[in-house]
Protein backbone atom coordinates (compact mmCIF):
# COMPACT_ATOMS: atom_id res chain seq x y z
CA UNK A 1 0.00 0.00 0.00
CA UNK A 2 1.45 3.35 -0.93
CA UNK A 3 2.07 5.90 1.82
CA UNK A 4 -0.44 8.30 0.25
CA UNK A 5 -3.24 5.75 0.38
CA UNK A 6 -2.27 4.82 3.92
CA UNK A 7 -2.20 8.46 4.99
CA UNK A 8 -5.61 9.03 3.45
CA UNK A 9 -6.97 5.95 5.16
CA UNK A 10 -5.72 7.25 8.50
CA UNK A 11 -7.26 10.69 7.91
CA UNK A 12 -10.59 9.08 6.99
CA UNK A 13 -10.65 6.89 10.03
CA UNK A 14 -9.73 9.74 12.35
CA UNK A 15 -12.51 11.86 10.87
CA UNK A 16 -14.94 9.00 11.32
CA UNK A 17 -13.92 8.55 14.94
CA UNK A 18 -14.31 12.27 15.61
CA UNK A 19 -17.76 12.20 14.02
CA UNK A 20 -18.83 9.20 16.06
CA UNK A 21 -17.60 10.87 19.25
CA UNK A 22 -19.65 13.97 18.43
CA UNK A 23 -22.70 11.85 17.66
CA UNK A 24 -22.30 10.00 20.93
CA UNK A 25 -22.10 13.27 22.84
CA UNK A 26 -25.15 14.64 21.04
CA UNK A 27 -27.11 11.46 21.70
CA UNK A 28 -26.13 11.56 25.34
CA UNK A 29 -27.22 15.18 25.74
CA UNK A 30 -30.37 15.25 23.63
CA UNK A 31 -31.97 11.84 23.39
CA UNK A 32 -35.04 11.01 25.36
CA UNK A 33 -35.31 14.31 27.16
CA UNK A 34 -38.20 14.43 29.55
CA UNK A 35 -38.63 17.47 31.74
CA UNK A 36 -37.22 20.94 31.45
CA UNK A 37 -34.07 21.61 29.43
CA UNK A 38 -32.91 24.14 32.00
CA UNK A 39 -32.49 21.35 34.43
CA UNK A 40 -31.56 18.57 32.06
CA UNK A 41 -28.77 20.17 30.04
CA UNK A 42 -26.54 21.29 32.92
CA UNK A 43 -27.11 17.97 34.66
CA UNK A 44 -26.30 15.89 31.61
CA UNK A 45 -23.55 18.30 30.62
CA UNK A 46 -21.76 17.76 33.89
CA UNK A 47 -21.99 14.02 33.56
CA UNK A 48 -20.78 14.24 29.97
CA UNK A 49 -17.80 16.26 31.12
CA UNK A 50 -16.95 13.68 33.77
CA UNK A 51 -17.14 10.89 31.18
CA UNK A 52 -14.96 12.88 28.79
CA UNK A 53 -12.29 13.68 31.37
CA UNK A 54 -12.06 10.04 32.42
CA UNK A 55 -12.06 8.79 28.82
CA UNK A 56 -9.21 11.07 27.78
CA UNK A 57 -7.17 10.46 30.94
CA UNK A 58 -7.43 6.70 30.63
CA UNK A 59 -6.79 6.54 26.90
CA UNK A 60 -3.70 8.77 27.00
CA UNK A 61 -2.24 7.13 30.08
CA UNK A 62 -2.62 3.64 28.65
CA UNK A 63 -1.04 4.40 25.27
CA UNK A 64 1.88 6.22 26.89
CA UNK A 65 2.36 3.48 29.49
CA UNK A 66 2.35 0.79 26.81
CA UNK A 67 4.87 2.71 24.73
CA UNK A 68 7.16 3.25 27.68
CA UNK A 69 6.97 -0.36 28.85
CA UNK A 70 7.01 -1.77 25.30
CA UNK A 71 4.01 -3.99 25.82
CA UNK A 72 0.40 -4.08 24.80
CA UNK A 73 -1.11 -6.10 27.61
CA UNK A 74 -0.30 -4.22 30.77
CA UNK A 75 -2.10 -1.04 31.66
CA UNK A 76 -1.38 1.18 34.62
CA UNK A 77 -4.78 0.26 36.02
CA UNK A 78 -4.05 -3.46 36.02
CA UNK A 79 -1.09 -2.72 38.29
CA UNK A 80 -3.19 -2.66 41.44
CA UNK A 81 -4.62 0.84 41.27
CA UNK A 82 -8.20 -0.29 41.69
CA UNK A 83 -7.32 -2.33 44.75
CA UNK A 84 -5.49 0.59 46.31
CA UNK A 85 -8.53 2.77 45.72
CA UNK A 86 -10.73 0.20 47.46
CA UNK A 87 -8.27 0.03 50.35
CA UNK A 88 -8.14 3.79 50.79
CA UNK A 89 -11.92 4.08 50.78
CA UNK A 90 -12.30 1.19 53.19
CA UNK A 91 -9.58 2.54 55.43
CA UNK A 92 -11.29 5.91 55.54
CA UNK A 93 -14.70 4.50 56.43
CA UNK A 94 -13.14 2.13 58.94
CA UNK A 95 -10.95 4.72 60.57
CA UNK A 96 -13.34 7.64 60.70
CA UNK A 97 -16.77 6.01 60.51
CA UNK A 98 -19.28 6.36 57.71
CA UNK A 99 -20.87 9.52 59.07
CA UNK A 100 -17.69 11.48 59.28
CA UNK A 101 -16.39 10.27 55.90
CA UNK A 102 -19.57 11.42 54.19
CA UNK A 103 -19.18 14.77 55.89
CA UNK A 104 -15.54 15.11 54.82
CA UNK A 105 -14.69 17.69 52.24
CA UNK A 106 -14.74 15.88 48.88
CA UNK A 107 -11.67 17.85 47.90
CA UNK A 108 -9.74 16.53 50.88
CA UNK A 109 -10.60 12.92 50.10
CA UNK A 110 -9.75 13.51 46.45
CA UNK A 111 -6.38 14.97 47.32
CA UNK A 112 -5.65 12.13 49.71
CA UNK A 113 -6.51 9.45 47.16
CA UNK A 114 -4.52 11.20 44.48
CA UNK A 115 -1.49 11.50 46.73
CA UNK A 116 -1.55 7.89 47.90
CA UNK A 117 -1.93 6.52 44.41
CA UNK A 118 0.85 8.68 42.98
CA UNK A 119 3.25 7.64 45.74
CA UNK A 120 2.35 3.97 45.32
CA UNK A 121 2.75 4.02 41.56
CA UNK A 122 6.01 5.90 41.60
CA UNK A 123 7.49 3.45 44.09
CA UNK A 124 6.39 0.55 41.94
CA UNK A 125 7.63 2.10 38.69
CA UNK A 126 10.91 3.18 40.21
CA UNK A 127 11.50 -0.33 41.29
CA UNK A 128 10.53 -1.66 37.91
CA UNK A 129 12.86 0.68 36.06
CA UNK A 130 15.58 0.23 38.63
CA UNK A 131 18.70 -1.64 37.60
CA UNK A 132 17.62 -5.00 38.98
CA UNK A 133 14.20 -5.73 37.63
CA UNK A 134 13.12 -5.17 34.05
CA UNK A 135 11.03 -8.25 33.68
CA UNK A 136 7.52 -7.44 32.66
CA UNK A 137 6.03 -10.69 33.86
CA UNK A 138 7.61 -10.17 37.25
CA UNK A 139 6.15 -6.69 37.39
CA UNK A 140 2.72 -7.96 36.41
CA UNK A 141 2.96 -10.56 39.13
CA UNK A 142 4.01 -7.97 41.69
CA UNK A 143 1.10 -5.76 40.68
CA UNK A 144 -1.33 -8.62 41.03
CA UNK A 145 0.12 -9.74 44.35
CA UNK A 146 0.01 -6.21 45.75
CA UNK A 147 -3.52 -5.85 44.42
CA UNK A 148 -4.54 -9.05 46.19
CA UNK A 149 -2.87 -7.86 49.38
CA UNK A 150 -4.69 -4.53 49.27
CA UNK A 151 -7.98 -6.26 48.53
CA UNK A 152 -7.49 -8.76 51.37
CA UNK A 153 -6.77 -6.02 53.88
CA UNK A 154 -9.79 -4.10 52.60
CA UNK A 155 -11.90 -7.27 52.76
CA UNK A 156 -10.83 -7.89 56.33
CA UNK A 157 -11.67 -4.32 57.35
CA UNK A 158 -15.02 -4.53 55.56
CA UNK A 159 -15.91 -7.61 57.56
CA UNK A 160 -15.39 -5.89 60.87
CA UNK A 161 -17.05 -2.54 60.23
CA UNK A 162 -20.68 -2.08 61.16
CA UNK A 163 -23.33 -2.85 58.50
CA UNK A 164 -24.43 0.78 58.09
CA UNK A 165 -20.94 1.92 57.30
CA UNK A 166 -20.59 -1.00 54.94
CA UNK A 167 -23.58 0.16 52.90
CA UNK A 168 -22.10 3.64 52.63
CA UNK A 169 -18.78 2.14 51.63
CA UNK A 170 -20.27 -0.07 48.94
CA UNK A 171 -21.83 2.95 47.34
CA UNK A 172 -18.50 4.67 47.17
CA UNK A 173 -16.70 1.71 45.64
CA UNK A 174 -18.51 1.49 42.31
CA UNK A 175 -17.25 3.66 39.49
CA UNK A 176 -19.92 6.29 39.28
CA UNK A 177 -20.23 9.22 36.94
CA UNK A 178 -23.28 10.66 38.68
CA UNK A 179 -21.91 11.95 41.91
CA UNK A 180 -18.94 13.95 40.72
CA UNK A 181 -18.23 17.16 42.57
CA UNK A 182 -18.36 20.07 40.05
CA UNK A 183 -15.35 21.85 41.54
CA UNK A 184 -13.25 18.70 41.37
CA UNK A 185 -14.44 18.08 37.85
CA UNK A 186 -13.22 21.48 36.68
CA UNK A 187 -9.91 21.00 38.43
CA UNK A 188 -9.47 17.53 36.94
CA UNK A 189 -10.40 18.73 33.48
CA UNK A 190 -7.78 21.47 33.71
CA UNK A 191 -5.09 19.08 34.91
CA UNK A 192 -5.91 16.50 32.23
CA UNK A 193 -5.86 19.20 29.56
CA UNK A 194 -2.48 20.43 30.79
CA UNK A 195 -1.01 16.94 30.84
CA UNK A 196 -2.44 16.21 27.38
CA UNK A 197 -0.73 19.33 26.10
CA UNK A 198 2.61 18.23 27.55
CA UNK A 199 2.18 14.79 25.95
CA UNK A 200 1.36 16.42 22.64
CA UNK A 201 4.64 18.30 22.72
CA UNK A 202 6.47 15.05 23.51
CA UNK A 203 5.01 13.16 20.54
CA UNK A 204 8.34 12.90 18.63
CA UNK A 205 10.03 11.52 21.74
CA UNK A 206 7.23 9.01 22.29
CA UNK A 207 7.66 7.81 18.71
CA UNK A 208 11.36 7.26 19.35
CA UNK A 209 10.77 5.54 22.71
CA UNK A 210 8.58 2.99 20.94
CA UNK A 211 11.74 1.76 19.20
CA UNK A 212 13.09 0.52 22.52
CA UNK A 213 15.40 1.81 25.19
CA UNK A 214 18.67 1.39 23.34
CA UNK A 215 17.52 2.78 20.04
CA UNK A 216 16.12 5.78 21.90
CA UNK A 217 19.40 6.44 23.70
CA UNK A 218 21.22 6.04 20.40
CA UNK A 219 19.05 8.70 18.82
CA UNK A 220 19.78 11.07 21.67
CA UNK A 221 16.53 10.99 23.64
CA UNK A 222 17.24 11.61 27.35
CA UNK A 223 15.70 8.22 27.97
CA UNK A 224 15.84 7.85 31.77
CA UNK A 225 14.62 11.33 32.57
CA UNK A 226 11.94 11.15 29.91
CA UNK A 227 10.60 7.77 31.04
CA UNK A 228 10.38 8.93 34.63
CA UNK A 229 8.59 12.10 33.57
CA UNK A 230 6.16 10.16 31.41
CA UNK A 231 5.42 7.73 34.23
CA UNK A 232 4.65 10.65 36.52
CA UNK A 233 2.18 11.94 33.92
CA UNK A 234 0.65 8.48 33.50
CA UNK A 235 0.29 8.11 37.25
CA UNK A 236 -1.36 11.49 37.61
CA UNK A 237 -3.82 10.70 34.83
CA UNK A 238 -4.82 7.31 36.22
CA UNK A 239 -4.97 8.51 39.81
CA UNK A 240 -7.06 11.47 38.73
CA UNK A 241 -9.61 9.41 36.90
CA UNK A 242 -9.77 6.83 39.68
CA UNK A 243 -10.18 9.48 42.36
CA UNK A 244 -12.85 11.15 40.27
CA UNK A 245 -15.14 8.23 39.45
CA UNK A 246 -13.59 5.10 40.89
CA UNK A 247 -11.62 2.30 39.26
CA UNK A 248 -12.08 1.54 35.56
CA UNK A 249 -9.59 -1.25 35.05
CA UNK A 250 -9.92 -2.53 31.51
CA UNK A 251 -11.17 0.47 29.55
CA UNK A 252 -7.63 1.60 28.71
CA UNK A 253 -6.65 -1.80 27.44
CA UNK A 254 -9.72 -1.93 25.23
CA UNK A 255 -9.32 1.48 23.63
CA UNK A 256 -5.55 1.36 23.19
CA UNK A 257 -5.70 -1.97 21.40
CA UNK A 258 -8.61 -0.83 19.25
CA UNK A 259 -6.54 2.19 18.28
CA UNK A 260 -3.54 0.03 17.28
CA UNK A 261 -5.89 -2.19 15.30
CA UNK A 262 -7.75 0.57 13.45
CA UNK A 263 -4.72 2.74 12.74
CA UNK A 264 -1.74 0.79 11.50
CA UNK A 265 0.92 3.32 12.40
CA UNK A 266 3.47 3.84 15.13
CA UNK A 267 2.96 7.60 15.17
CA UNK A 268 1.71 8.93 18.47
CA UNK A 269 0.38 12.01 16.77
CA UNK A 270 -2.27 9.60 15.46
CA UNK A 271 -2.43 6.96 18.20
CA UNK A 272 -2.97 9.32 21.13
CA UNK A 273 -5.96 11.22 19.70
CA UNK A 274 -7.35 8.01 18.19
CA UNK A 275 -7.34 6.20 21.53
CA UNK A 276 -8.90 9.24 23.20
CA UNK A 277 -11.67 9.38 20.60
CA UNK A 278 -12.35 5.66 20.90
CA UNK A 279 -12.55 6.02 24.66
CA UNK A 280 -14.99 8.92 24.28
CA UNK A 281 -17.14 6.89 21.90
CA UNK A 282 -17.09 3.86 24.17
CA UNK A 283 -17.86 5.67 27.39
CA UNK A 284 -20.27 8.34 26.18
CA UNK A 285 -21.89 6.24 23.47
CA UNK A 286 -22.16 3.30 25.84
CA UNK A 287 -23.70 5.41 28.53
CA UNK A 288 -26.16 6.98 26.06
CA UNK A 289 -27.17 3.55 24.84
CA UNK A 290 -27.59 2.12 28.31
CA UNK A 291 -29.38 5.05 29.87
CA UNK A 292 -31.38 6.55 27.03
CA UNK A 293 -32.21 3.60 24.82
CA UNK A 294 -32.15 0.51 26.98
CA UNK A 295 -33.16 2.35 30.15
CA UNK A 296 -30.70 0.42 32.20
CA UNK A 297 -29.36 2.29 35.11
CA UNK A 298 -26.65 -0.21 35.80
CA UNK A 299 -23.26 1.36 35.83
CA UNK A 300 -21.73 1.42 32.37
CA UNK A 301 -18.48 0.49 34.06
CA UNK A 302 -19.73 -3.08 34.41
CA UNK A 303 -20.29 -3.45 30.67
CA UNK A 304 -17.02 -1.76 29.68
CA UNK A 305 -15.10 -3.83 32.17
CA UNK A 306 -16.66 -6.99 30.79
CA UNK A 307 -15.65 -6.14 27.21
CA UNK A 308 -12.21 -4.96 28.29
CA UNK A 309 -11.69 -8.07 30.37
CA UNK A 310 -12.48 -10.24 27.36
CA UNK A 311 -9.91 -8.32 25.30
CA UNK A 312 -7.36 -8.81 28.05
CA UNK A 313 -7.90 -12.56 28.11
CA UNK A 314 -7.70 -12.67 24.31
CA UNK A 315 -4.42 -10.77 24.32
CA UNK A 316 -2.95 -13.01 26.98
CA UNK A 317 -4.00 -16.15 25.13
CA UNK A 318 -2.61 -14.81 21.86
CA UNK A 319 0.61 -13.81 23.63
CA UNK A 320 0.94 -17.31 25.04
CA UNK A 321 0.21 -18.91 21.68
CA UNK A 322 2.92 -16.89 19.99
CA UNK B 1 38.60 10.98 16.92
CA UNK B 2 37.23 8.61 19.55
CA UNK B 3 39.10 7.69 22.70
CA UNK B 4 38.38 4.92 25.14
CA UNK B 5 40.29 5.27 28.39
CA UNK B 6 40.55 2.50 30.96
CA UNK B 7 37.01 1.26 30.44
CA UNK B 8 35.70 -1.50 32.67
CA UNK B 9 32.31 -3.17 32.53
CA UNK B 10 31.08 -5.83 34.93
CA UNK B 11 27.96 -7.98 35.01
CA UNK B 12 27.19 -9.27 38.49
CA UNK B 13 30.80 -8.75 39.50
CA UNK B 14 32.20 -10.59 36.48
CA UNK B 15 34.34 -8.32 34.32
CA UNK B 16 33.43 -8.47 30.62
CA UNK B 17 35.62 -5.49 29.77
CA UNK B 18 38.76 -4.81 31.72
CA UNK B 19 41.22 -1.99 31.24
CA UNK B 20 40.19 -1.31 27.67
CA UNK B 21 42.05 1.62 26.20
CA UNK B 22 41.78 2.46 22.55
CA UNK B 23 42.38 5.57 20.51
CA UNK B 24 41.00 5.79 16.99
CA UNK B 25 42.02 8.75 14.82
CA UNK B 26 39.48 10.65 12.78
CA UNK B 27 38.75 8.94 9.49
CA UNK B 28 39.43 5.32 8.67
CA UNK B 29 37.77 1.96 8.98
CA UNK B 30 38.52 -0.15 12.05
CA UNK B 31 37.40 -3.74 12.50
CA UNK B 32 36.94 -5.37 15.87
CA UNK B 33 37.30 -9.14 15.73
CA UNK B 34 37.41 -11.87 18.35
CA UNK B 35 35.60 -15.00 19.49
CA UNK B 36 32.03 -15.07 20.82
CA UNK B 37 31.77 -13.47 24.22
CA UNK B 38 35.01 -11.52 23.80
CA UNK B 39 33.26 -8.28 24.74
CA UNK B 40 33.05 -6.74 21.26
CA UNK B 41 29.40 -5.77 21.50
CA UNK B 42 29.85 -4.54 25.04
CA UNK B 43 32.74 -2.32 24.00
CA UNK B 44 30.76 -0.96 21.07
CA UNK B 45 27.73 -0.26 23.30
CA UNK B 46 29.94 1.62 25.74
CA UNK B 47 31.49 3.58 22.88
CA UNK B 48 27.99 4.34 21.62
CA UNK B 49 26.96 5.32 25.19
CA UNK B 50 24.18 2.70 25.21
CA UNK B 51 25.82 1.28 28.32
CA UNK B 52 27.60 3.14 31.04
CA UNK B 53 31.06 1.85 31.88
CA UNK B 54 31.72 0.94 35.52
CA UNK B 55 35.05 2.73 35.25
CA UNK B 56 36.89 4.76 32.66
CA UNK B 57 35.43 7.02 30.02
CA UNK B 58 34.85 7.54 26.34
CA UNK B 59 35.40 10.84 24.59
CA UNK B 60 34.40 11.82 21.08
CA UNK B 61 36.32 14.79 19.71
CA UNK B 62 37.04 15.81 23.27
CA UNK B 63 33.36 15.54 24.25
CA UNK B 64 32.81 13.34 27.31
CA UNK B 65 30.07 10.99 26.11
CA UNK B 66 28.48 10.23 29.45
CA UNK B 67 28.00 13.93 30.20
CA UNK B 68 27.24 15.46 26.81
CA UNK B 69 23.60 16.14 25.91
CA UNK B 70 22.04 13.21 24.04
CA UNK B 71 20.93 14.96 20.87
CA UNK B 72 24.32 16.67 20.43
CA UNK B 73 26.05 13.28 20.62
CA UNK B 74 23.48 11.70 18.29
CA UNK B 75 24.38 14.24 15.60
CA UNK B 76 27.98 13.02 15.70
CA UNK B 77 27.72 9.33 16.48
CA UNK B 78 25.39 6.62 15.20
CA UNK B 79 25.31 3.00 16.17
CA UNK B 80 23.88 -0.22 14.78
CA UNK B 81 23.24 -2.85 17.44
CA UNK B 82 23.74 -6.57 17.00
CA UNK B 83 20.08 -7.33 17.76
CA UNK B 84 17.46 -5.07 16.35
CA UNK B 85 13.86 -5.82 16.99
CA UNK B 86 11.19 -3.21 17.20
CA UNK B 87 7.77 -3.80 18.65
CA UNK B 88 6.25 -0.78 16.94
CA UNK B 89 4.56 -1.29 13.59
CA UNK B 90 6.76 0.66 11.22
CA UNK B 91 7.46 0.78 7.52
CA UNK B 92 11.03 0.76 6.26
CA UNK B 93 10.74 4.45 5.41
CA UNK B 94 9.42 5.25 8.92
CA UNK B 95 12.36 3.43 10.46
CA UNK B 96 14.94 5.16 8.28
CA UNK B 97 13.28 8.51 9.01
CA UNK B 98 14.04 7.98 12.71
CA UNK B 99 17.69 8.42 11.81
CA UNK B 100 16.86 12.09 11.25
CA UNK B 101 15.35 12.55 14.71
CA UNK B 102 18.51 14.10 16.23
CA UNK B 103 18.51 16.69 13.45
CA UNK B 104 14.83 17.48 13.01
CA UNK B 105 12.99 16.14 16.09
CA UNK B 106 10.30 14.35 14.10
CA UNK B 107 9.70 17.23 11.74
CA UNK B 108 11.66 16.35 8.58
CA UNK B 109 12.47 19.14 6.15
CA UNK B 110 13.65 18.79 2.55
CA UNK B 111 17.25 18.15 3.62
CA UNK B 112 16.09 15.36 5.92
CA UNK B 113 13.92 13.86 3.17
CA UNK B 114 16.91 13.90 0.84
CA UNK B 115 19.03 12.05 3.42
CA UNK B 116 16.29 9.47 3.94
CA UNK B 117 15.92 8.87 0.20
CA UNK B 118 19.68 8.66 -0.20
CA UNK B 119 20.00 6.06 2.56
CA UNK B 120 17.15 4.01 1.09
CA UNK B 121 18.77 4.14 -2.34
CA UNK B 122 22.23 3.18 -1.10
CA UNK B 123 20.90 0.03 0.52
CA UNK B 124 18.68 -0.84 -2.42
CA UNK B 125 15.57 -0.51 -0.28
CA UNK B 126 13.47 1.65 -2.62
CA UNK B 127 11.19 -1.20 -3.72
CA UNK B 128 10.64 -2.14 -0.06
CA UNK B 129 10.33 1.36 1.38
CA UNK B 130 6.62 1.10 2.15
CA UNK B 131 6.63 -2.44 3.50
CA UNK B 132 6.22 -3.01 7.21
CA UNK B 133 9.32 -4.29 8.97
CA UNK B 134 7.63 -7.55 9.93
CA UNK B 135 7.04 -8.24 6.24
CA UNK B 136 10.77 -8.35 5.44
CA UNK B 137 13.38 -11.08 5.37
CA UNK B 138 16.15 -11.03 7.97
CA UNK B 139 18.71 -9.56 5.60
CA UNK B 140 16.29 -6.94 4.31
CA UNK B 141 15.51 -5.89 7.88
CA UNK B 142 19.23 -5.66 8.62
CA UNK B 143 19.64 -3.38 5.60
CA UNK B 144 16.78 -1.18 6.82
CA UNK B 145 18.53 -0.73 10.16
CA UNK B 146 21.81 0.10 8.44
CA UNK B 147 19.96 2.66 6.32
CA UNK B 148 18.64 4.28 9.49
CA UNK B 149 22.19 4.60 10.82
CA UNK B 150 23.38 6.12 7.54
CA UNK B 151 20.46 8.57 7.49
CA UNK B 152 21.70 9.86 10.82
CA UNK B 153 24.64 11.23 8.79
CA UNK B 154 27.21 11.30 11.57
CA UNK B 155 30.98 11.65 11.54
CA UNK B 156 31.39 8.54 13.64
CA UNK B 157 29.59 5.28 12.87
CA UNK B 158 29.65 2.11 14.99
CA UNK B 159 28.31 -1.05 13.39
CA UNK B 160 27.92 -4.28 15.36
CA UNK B 161 28.05 -7.17 12.90
CA UNK B 162 26.48 -5.20 10.05
CA UNK B 163 26.98 -8.08 7.63
CA UNK B 164 24.79 -10.47 9.64
CA UNK B 165 22.24 -12.20 7.45
CA UNK B 166 23.46 -10.46 4.30
CA UNK B 167 24.18 -12.21 1.02
CA UNK B 168 27.64 -11.84 -0.53
CA UNK B 169 26.58 -9.06 -2.86
CA UNK B 170 25.08 -6.90 -0.12
CA UNK B 171 27.90 -7.67 2.29
CA UNK B 172 30.50 -6.50 -0.22
CA UNK B 173 28.42 -3.45 -1.12
CA UNK B 174 28.09 -2.38 2.49
CA UNK B 175 31.69 -2.92 3.47
CA UNK B 176 32.80 -1.04 0.34
CA UNK B 177 30.35 1.70 1.16
CA UNK B 178 31.63 2.24 4.69
CA UNK B 179 35.18 2.04 3.45
CA UNK B 180 34.49 4.81 0.96
CA UNK B 181 32.74 6.85 3.63
CA UNK B 182 35.83 6.49 5.79
CA UNK B 183 38.26 7.37 3.02
CA UNK B 184 36.44 9.99 0.99
CA UNK B 185 34.31 11.67 3.65
CA UNK B 186 36.71 11.26 6.55
CA UNK B 187 34.22 9.36 8.70
CA UNK B 188 35.40 7.30 11.62
CA UNK B 189 33.85 3.87 11.19
CA UNK B 190 34.13 0.92 13.56
CA UNK B 191 32.71 -2.45 12.54
CA UNK B 192 32.51 -5.68 14.47
CA UNK B 193 33.12 -8.53 12.04
CA UNK B 194 33.38 -12.29 12.29
CA UNK B 195 34.80 -12.71 8.81
CA UNK B 196 38.55 -12.17 9.30
CA UNK B 197 39.17 -12.06 5.57
CA UNK B 198 36.61 -9.33 5.11
CA UNK B 199 38.33 -7.36 7.86
CA UNK B 200 41.78 -7.91 6.40
CA UNK B 201 40.73 -6.97 2.87
CA UNK B 202 38.83 -3.79 3.65
CA UNK B 203 39.82 -2.28 6.98
CA UNK B 204 42.64 0.10 7.83
CA UNK B 205 43.06 -1.26 11.33
CA UNK B 206 42.05 -4.38 13.19
CA UNK B 207 41.46 -4.64 16.93
CA UNK B 208 41.56 -8.16 18.29
CA UNK B 209 39.64 -8.83 21.50
CA UNK B 210 39.38 -11.81 23.76
CA UNK B 211 38.20 -12.30 27.33
CA UNK B 212 37.24 -8.65 27.74
CA UNK B 213 40.65 -7.31 26.76
CA UNK B 214 42.24 -5.94 23.65
CA UNK B 215 44.92 -8.44 22.68
CA UNK B 216 46.42 -6.53 19.78
CA UNK B 217 45.70 -3.55 17.60
CA UNK B 218 47.36 -3.03 14.22
CA UNK B 219 47.18 -3.16 10.45
CA UNK B 220 45.84 -6.27 8.71
CA UNK B 221 49.37 -7.17 7.58
CA UNK B 222 50.58 -7.08 11.20
CA UNK B 223 47.79 -9.21 12.55
CA UNK B 224 47.17 -11.76 9.83
CA UNK B 225 49.57 -14.30 11.37
CA UNK B 226 48.69 -17.94 11.49
CA UNK B 227 49.86 -18.74 15.02
CA UNK B 228 48.38 -15.58 16.55
CA UNK B 229 44.95 -16.16 14.94
CA UNK B 230 45.05 -19.86 15.80
CA UNK B 231 45.68 -18.98 19.43
CA UNK B 232 42.91 -16.34 19.51
CA UNK B 233 40.27 -18.63 18.07
CA UNK B 234 41.71 -21.84 19.55
CA UNK B 235 41.37 -23.36 16.09
CA UNK B 236 44.05 -24.19 13.52
CA UNK B 237 44.20 -21.29 11.07
CA UNK B 238 46.71 -20.82 8.26
CA UNK B 239 47.35 -17.61 6.36
CA UNK B 240 48.11 -17.53 2.63
CA UNK B 241 48.64 -14.88 0.05
CA UNK B 242 46.05 -15.08 -2.67
CA UNK B 243 45.38 -12.56 -5.43
CA UNK B 244 47.50 -10.02 -3.57
CA UNK B 245 45.58 -10.45 -0.32
CA UNK B 246 46.27 -12.18 2.96
CA UNK B 247 43.64 -14.88 3.35
CA UNK B 248 43.02 -16.97 6.43
CA UNK B 249 42.00 -20.55 5.83
CA UNK B 250 40.27 -22.56 8.54
N1 LIG C 1 23.20 -8.65 30.19
C1 LIG C 1 24.23 -9.44 30.47
N2 LIG C 1 24.31 -10.04 31.69
C2 LIG C 1 25.36 -10.84 31.98
N3 LIG C 1 26.36 -11.09 31.15
C3 LIG C 1 26.34 -10.53 29.93
C4 LIG C 1 25.28 -9.68 29.52
N4 LIG C 1 25.53 -9.25 28.27
C5 LIG C 1 26.68 -9.82 27.91
N5 LIG C 1 27.18 -10.59 28.89
C6 LIG C 1 28.43 -11.34 28.85
O1 LIG C 1 29.46 -10.46 28.51
C7 LIG C 1 30.41 -11.11 27.67
C8 LIG C 1 30.67 -10.25 26.46
O2 LIG C 1 29.49 -10.16 25.69
P1 LIG C 1 29.46 -9.44 24.28
O3 LIG C 1 28.06 -9.42 23.81
O4 LIG C 1 30.18 -8.15 24.39
O5 LIG C 1 30.30 -10.44 23.38
P2 LIG C 1 30.65 -10.35 21.85
O6 LIG C 1 32.13 -10.27 21.73
O7 LIG C 1 29.88 -9.31 21.18
O8 LIG C 1 30.18 -11.78 21.35
P3 LIG C 1 29.46 -12.21 19.98
O9 LIG C 1 30.52 -12.47 18.99
O10 LIG C 1 28.80 -13.52 20.36
O11 LIG C 1 28.50 -11.18 19.59
C9 LIG C 1 29.84 -12.47 27.36
O12 LIG C 1 30.53 -13.41 28.12
C10 LIG C 1 28.40 -12.39 27.77
O13 LIG C 1 27.99 -13.63 28.28
MG1 LIG D 1 28.37 -9.26 19.83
Amino acid sequence: MSPEIRARQITHRMALLALLALLAAAAFLLLNARGSWDFLLPFRGRKLAALAVVAVAIALSTVVFQTVTQNRILTPAIMGFDALYVLIQTGLVFGLGAGRVSALDARLVFGLELGAMVVFALLLFRWMFGPAARNLHLLMLVGIVLGTLFRSIAGFLQRIIDPDSFTVLQDRLFASFNAVDPGLLTLSALIVAGLALILWRLVPELDVLALGREAAVGLGVPQERLVLGLLVIVTLLVALSTALVGPVTFLGLLVANLAYLLLPTGRHAVLLPAAALIALITLIGGQALLERVLHYDTALAVVVEFAGGLVFILLVIRGVAR
Amino acid sequence: MIEVEGVERRYDGVAVLSEVTLSLPKGGLTAIIGPNGAGKSTLLSVMGRLQKPDAGRVTLEGMHLAQAPGRAVAKKLAMLRQDNHTAARLTVRDLVAFGRYPHCRGNPGPEDQAQIDRALAILGLEPLADRFLDQLSGGQRQRAHIAMVLAQDTGCILLDEPLNNLDISHAVRIITLVREAAQALGKTVVVVLHDINMAAAHCDRIVVMKGGRILRHGTPAELMQADFLSAVYETPISVHELAGRLVAVY
